[in-house]
């Protein structure tokens, strides 16, 4: 299954009620089903800022579901500028509460709660997959 | 979403239900701007939340920042899914948890 369509921060909740559905069909736990849905506003709203910025562009999103053991496989695709989220330095969560800064956080979250995360760039275009064992 | 604040002279509860998220945490933001004046007891009351994404952690800081100069700051009702955010991002240790 897979969704095109503008990449804007007003279509993350597109996005996420897409993977939704897809994620009740195969009856996701609710725990796996956040994380899932925070890392889809974490990244689909990297590639609204970012990816064409400051045009708009189209951005593709694919769901896939492997067995054995089951996982959900989430492919974020644009054609927009070379950018790789996993370069970004992940951020230093020991300091103080006057001293933090949220740069770098979600990207963090992301790779910390997917069991797996990997970038290409790959015939114009990012590819950004995400899989999740549920 | 659907934010419910109450206020109480110098307390000030925020309810938040739904997500916040890259779309809905400037909402979460105004909702604590606009009533924020004058409160020393802030408690944000997290029991409708689903989840809670790096932009919405951005308006707990920068609120917890305000907070820690003029009075206090609590979260209550934390579920297990976004405590685990809490501590993925050291949240845990900056944030008044109850």
């Amino acid at each position: 299954m897979e969704l095109t369509l503008p990449a804007t921060i007003e279509n993350v909740e597109k996005v996420t009620n897409f993977v939704n559905e897809e994620l009740e069909k195969i009856k996701c736990p609710p725990k796996a089903k956040a994380e899932i849905d925070i890392a889809i506003d974490e990244l689909f709203s990297n590639i609204a800022n970012y990816a064409y910025n400051p045009e708009i562009g189209k951005a593709t999103v694919k769901f896939e579901v492997q067995d054995n053991p089951q996982a959900v496989i989430i492919t974020f695709m644009d054609n927009g500028k070379p950018f790789d989220p996993l370069l970004k330095a992940d951020p230093n969560i020991k300091l103080a509460v006057e001293e933090r800064d949220i740069g770098g956080l979600g990207i963090f979250m992301v790779k910390k709660s997917m069991d797996s995360v990997e970038y290409e760039y790959k015939d114009n275009h990012n590819i950004l997959k995400i899989k999740k064992h549920i | 979403m659907t934010i419910n604040t109450n206020k109480e002279g110098e307390k000030l509860t925020i309810i938040p239900e739904g997500r916040i998220d890259t779309v809905t945490a400037p909402e979460f933001s105004k909702a604590i701007d606009d009533n924020i004046e004058g409160v020393k007891d802030l408690v944000i009351d997290f029991e409708k939340l689903e989840y809670i994404s790096s932009a919405g952690l951005r308006v707990l800081l920068t609120t917890q920042k305000t907070m820690s100069k003029v009075g206090t700051m609590k979260l209550i009702h934390v579920s297990d899914v976004i405590m685990d955010v809490f501590n993925i991002t050291g949240f845990v240790d900056i944030l008044t948890i109850e």
